[in-house]
This record gives structure tokens, C-alpha cells and sequence, in this order.
């Protein structure tokens, strides 16, 4: 017997686990503070460096221990996912975007204009997304709109080389042939008659995304070009906790552990979308 | 084959040019430049004749201009902070950062080579499935994080291996299977997808059924056979090294490109930033060339296309 027979039949196979994940990440982004064990900048530090509950010394009211200045690690990470979901949800609408868009004007018109787009595109992947980040944040102010815009810089080519490669193909049909002669103005063809057909690409594409974007922003945040203080982001966390990484094993632990989880849920549920989606994209 | 060496190397002359463009723009975003050459108190008559000493009242395509012929006689300026011109301390930086990416690649091939061929011959056996968990989780760990846990673990608790460092053999264990470990998972699909097509390929049965023993053709045989579409790939995991190398070296208090270049973007010292990113642009550019260039010699089909 399958353990989810008493689903209703909609939801039978569903990826629950990592929706169930996701969900959580959702809900302490949107509603963290009423939920929160504790304020995450409260500074106590009677409870500095008090290790998680199974650990000797160990208080049950601190679930996953307290930092070096005695601030209680799960309602960090409760209000750092705001943090990721915010920048996921802005540099995939952004990037998402102005990769299809280019995308399709590549796909659709080819010739020069495809030409340059996809110099453009090769010389956007010649500079490797790190580099590139480091010297934005040298030039502009780090902080939670410098990661957007860099994640956004680097990744509209990925989604434009993809979505090109499926306009070319879709140009071809009579269809659209038959749009053209009746005289359909060419933005109409590209919302009615394009898009619709790469909206499932698009979306397999976003999700998939979202881990690359959570290790990237943390990745930025950790070297400190990221999102700054009082501000709270995991990479952030991981960056403070590595300062007193031989008192609190913990400290270092369980933000990663967020991420990992987070990614984890987000890679599965993607995978599980594009096999059912577009199964085409499995090269990815 | 000239023809397609030609072709690739101008697509990548192309794009270390753009790879430049962009660099001096981004640059220029944070302000005038003037303003960091001079002390604020400057008088405007002083402004204006820094600006006309530099170059800087001209319009902008004839400043890259200046900027790319210095660039390219290898005059990025001086470093600030190292106060040496900022050329010679990435080149100096630069051996060590090969040095990590190498040992980081050494460690991913190690690990996937292994387990994708045992993942193909026991196919849905027990190393398959805990391959393919260990492939997700890697995915989803950032390469700070694993090098955070490896030092906590085996530099702190068990004290094998130092924590940061560079000089001995021991001091680029943890740092190249922190770089290492992210390009594992991928590189193990290839190693397995690619033995799975050969080991049901007819010179492999014909092997088998002249009674060649089963080590043999699998590691020898076969293996040889699916080693090329991983050995085509190396250059693309060497310039994805060069871009973790970033982060690793910045944790691991590794004296590389990358760590050199972080450090500039906290002192703001500009010419070691733009030498920096444009020498692993130029590096990954070159990487992405090799590649091209050993499908090339694997498969003329590809040199023979347009």
C-alpha cells in the first residue's frame, strides 16, 4: 500500500518533504517576528555560547544554542530566511525576465541581432560570477540590492540561451507563420503566441534556480560584499560564527544546515517539476 | 583544424575584450576617480588639471582606450596598499592559485572516477544510491561551508591537518576538498553515464564473450573509453576552480589570486581588483578555449562544423 493513499488524488506523489521545508522557509520569512522564540538581536549574554539542548550544559529554551553574544541561533535563521527569500524572489523575476526576453528577440529575429546577443551572452560567461561580484561591491555599496543586481548580471545569459534555443524551434511552426501573414503585430506574437509555449521552460528554470541563488547570496554575504549588519542573512551568521569557531561548534553547523536544507528542497522540488514539465531540460 | 583554432581564438580575444569593457565601466560606477587621487580639500583649479593630466575630461571610449593600451603593455597601476604595481602582485599570487585549483581538480576526479565507475557496473546498487544522495547534498552545500566544517572537524576536534596556511604537503589537504567538493557530483554523472553507454557497447560484449576477465574490461577497457568526455570537461571544472578558489582561499588564509583580490575590494584599492578579475577572466576564457579545442581533436565532426 502506498503511504500516501490517503492523499486526495491530486496530491499523490507530490515531492512532499521538500515542499514541507519550503513552506517553512515561506512562513518564517513572511510571519518570523510572531513566531520567533526569541528577538534575534536581543543581546543576553548570561546566555553566551549556551550549547543546544542535548548537549551538557545545554538550555531547552535555546532549541539549536546561542551565539557568542548569547542570541538565540533558531531565531536568527527564522529571520535570516527572510533575507534569502527576498533576494530569490527578486533576482529570479529580474534575471528570469531579461533572459527570456533577450532570449526570445535572439531566438525569434536571429540574423545580426542574434549575432550580438550571443556575444553579449559569451562575454557575460567569460567573466566568472565571483569576479564579477567582487568588483560590483567594490564599486557600489554592498548590501542587499548589490547581490539582486549581481545575481541578475549573471544569470539572464543562462536563461537567454536557453530560451533562444526554444524560440528557434518554435518560429518554425505554420502557426506562428500563419500569425504573420494575418498580419498579427510582432509584440501580440510574442505575448500570445511565444510565450504560452515557453512558460513551462521558464518556470523548471526558476525553480531550479532558487538553490544557486540562496549559496550565492550566502556565499557573498560570508565575504562580507553581501548583506551587512544588523541586517541578518545565514552566510552572514556563518561569517560572525567563524570568528569564534573553536567555542561553538554549533554556531557553524546549523545556518549551514539551513541552507542545505533549503537548496536540498529546492533542487528536489525542481528536479521533480522539470521530469514533469519538461523533461527535455533533463541535461541541466 | 587551423581554421577552427582561428575561429575559437578570436571568439576568445572577443571576449576577454568584452570581459575588459566591463570591468572598466564597473569600475568607473563607484565615482570619480579624482576624488580618491586627491585630498578632499583640493582646490577646483587643482581638480580640473588632475583631471586633464589623467586623461579624465576626455569622453569615456577614449579613457578605455588609454586604460586598455596600459592594460596591455601590463601597466594596471600601482597597488595602494602593497604599494607595487598591481601586475606584479596578482603574478606573484598566481602560482599558488593554480597550485590549489590543481590539487582541488586532483580530488574531484579522485572521488568521481571511483564511484562513477562502480555507480555504472552495480547499477542501482548501494553505491549508486548513496552516490547519488551524497551528489544532491553536495549540491546543496556552499564550498564555505564545507571548508567551515572540514576545519572544524579535522583541524580543530581531531587536530590532524592545519587550519590555514600554505607551504606544506598538509596545508592543501583541506583547502582542495573544500574546492574539490562541489564539482564532484557532476563529474561522477559524466563518469557514470559515459561508462554505462560503453559497457553496453559491442567491443565490450566481444571482450566478454572471449572470456576477458571483468576487472580488466571494466577499468581498462572500457574505462579508457569513457574517460573522454570527462577529460574534454576538465577545463571547465579548472575555470569554475578559479572562481572558488575566492572563497576557499579567503578561508583557508590561502596567499592566491583570489584572497589578494577580496582583501583590495575591502582597501578599495582598485588596480589589484581590475588586474585581478581580468587575469582569471583571461584564465577562464583560456580554460573554456582548451576544451573547445580537445572536442576538436576527439571528435572532427565538431572541427569540420561551421
Amino acid at each position: 500500500m502506498r503511504a500516501d493513499g490517503w492523499l486526495p488524488e491530486w496530491a499523490r506523489g507530490l515531492p512532499w518533504l521538500p515542499i514541507l521545508v519550503l513552506l517553512a522557509v515561506g512562513v518564517c520569512a513572511l510571519a518570523g517576528e510572531t513566531i520567533m522564540p526569541f528577538d534575534p538581536n536581543e543581546l543576553d549574554l548570561g546566555a553566551a555560547f549556551v550549547p543546544p539542548p542535548w548537549q551538557e550544559g545545554g538550555k531547552t529554551a535555546y532549541l539549536l544554542g546561542a551565539d557568542n553574544l548569547g542570541r538565540d541561533i533558531l531565531s536568527r535563521i527564522m529571520a535570516g530566511s527572510r533575507v534569502s527569500v527576498i533576494v530569490a524572489f527578486y533576482a529570479i523575476l529580474f534575471s528570469g525576465s531579461i533572459g527570456a526576453l533577450i532570449g526570445m528577440v535572439a531566438g525569434y529575429f536571429g540574423g545580426p541581432v542574434d549575432a550580438v546577443l550571443m556575444r553579449l551572452i559569451e562575454i557575460q560567461q567569460s567573466v566568472p560570477s565571483i569576479a564579477l561580484a567582487l568588483i560590483l561591491a567594490a564599486a557600489l555599496e554592498p548590501g542587499l540590492w548589490t547581490v539582486v543586481v549581481v545575481i541578475v548580471l549573471t544569470y539572464w545569459a543562462w536563461y537567454a540561451r536557453i530560451i533562444r534555443g526554444e524560440i528557434m524551434a518554435l518560429k518554425g511552426r505554420d502557426y506562428i507563420a500563419f500569425a504573420r501573414v494575418a498580419g498579427v503585430s510582432t509584440p501580440v506574437i510574442f505575448l500570445r503566441h511565444l510565450l504560452p509555449n515557453i512558460f513551462n521552460t521558464l518556470v523548471v528554470l526558476a525553480t531550479l534556480q532558487v538553490g544557486q541563488v540562496i549559496l550565492f547570496e550566502a556565499s557573498l554575504s560570508f565575504l562580507g560584499l553581501g548583506i551587512q549588519q544588523p541586517d541578518i542573512s545565514w552566510g552572514l551568521m556563518l561569517s560572525d560564527a567563524r570568528q569564534y569557531i573553536t567555542n561553538a561548534w554549533w554556531a557553524i553547523t546549523m545556518p549551514g544546515l539551513a541552507i542545505m536544507l533549503t537548496c536540498l528542497s529546492a533542487n528536489v522540488f525542481g528536479d521533480w517539476l522539470r521530469d514533469r514539465l519538461d523533461p527535455q531540460l533533463r541535461q541541466l | 583544424m587551423w581554421r577552427f583554432l582561428t575561429r575559437r581564438a578570436w571568439q576568445g580575444a572577443i571576449s576577454i575584450l568584452g570581459a575588459s569593457i566591463i570591468i572598466f565601466l564597473i569600475s568607473r560606477l563607484s565615482g570619480d576617480p579624482i576624488l580618491i587621487l586627491l585630498p578632499n580639500d583640493a582646490s577646483q583649479s587643482l581638480i580640473e588639471e588632475t583631471r586633464r593630466t589623467y586623461g579624465l575630461d576626455r569622453p569615456l571610449w577614449v579613457q578605455y582606450g588609454i586604460w586598455a593600451q596600459k592594460a596591455l603593455a601590463g601597466d594596471f597601476g600601482r597597488s595602494y596598499r602593497w604599494e607595487m604595481p598591481a601586475l606584479r602582485l596578482i603574478l606573484e599570487r598566481l602560482p599558488a592559485t593554480i597550485e590549489l585549483a590543481v590539487f582541488g581538480l586532483l580530488f574531484s576526479v579522485a572521488i568521481a572516477v571511483p564511484v562513477g565507475v562502480l555507480s555504472a557496473v552495480h547499477r542501482g546498487g548501494w553505491i549508486d544510491r548513496v552516490g547519488r544522495v551524497f551528489a544532491m547534498l553536495g549540491q546543496a552545500m556552499p564550498t564555505f561551508w564545507v571548508g567551515l566544517l572540514l576545519i572544524l572537524v579535522f583541524a580543530i576536534h581531531l587536530n590532524w591537518l592545519p587550519a590555514f596556511g600554505h607551504g606544506t604537503p598538509a596545508h592543501v589537504v583541506l583547502p582542495a576538498i573544500a574546492l574539490g567538493w562541489y564539482p564532484v557530483a557532476a563529474q561522477t554523472r559524466i563518469v557514470r553515464s559515459a561508462m554505462l553507454d560503453v559497457l553496453d557497447s559491442d567491443h565490450v560484449r566481444l571482450s566478454r564473450a572471449l572470456g576477458t576477465p571483468e576487472r580488466l574490461i571494466v577499468w581498462k577497457y572500457a574505462l579508457r573509453n569513457a574517460a573522454v568526455p570527462l577529460l574534454t570537461m576538465l577545463g571547465v571544472y579548472f575555470a569554475a576552480m578559479l572562481g572558488g578558489a575566492f572563497v576557499v582561499e579567503t578561508i583557508f588564509a590561502w596567499p592566491g589570486v583570489g584572497r589578494t583580490v577580496v582583501e583590495a575590494v575591502f582597501s578599495r584599492d582598485f588596480p589589484v581588483v581590475q588586474a585581478g578579475v581580468l587575469f582569471t577572466s583571461i584564465l577562464f576564457v583560456l580554460s573554456n578555449l582548451l576544451v573547445d579545442l580537445s572536442y576538436g581533436l576527439v571528435d572532427p565532426r565538431i572541427r569540420d562544423a561551421r
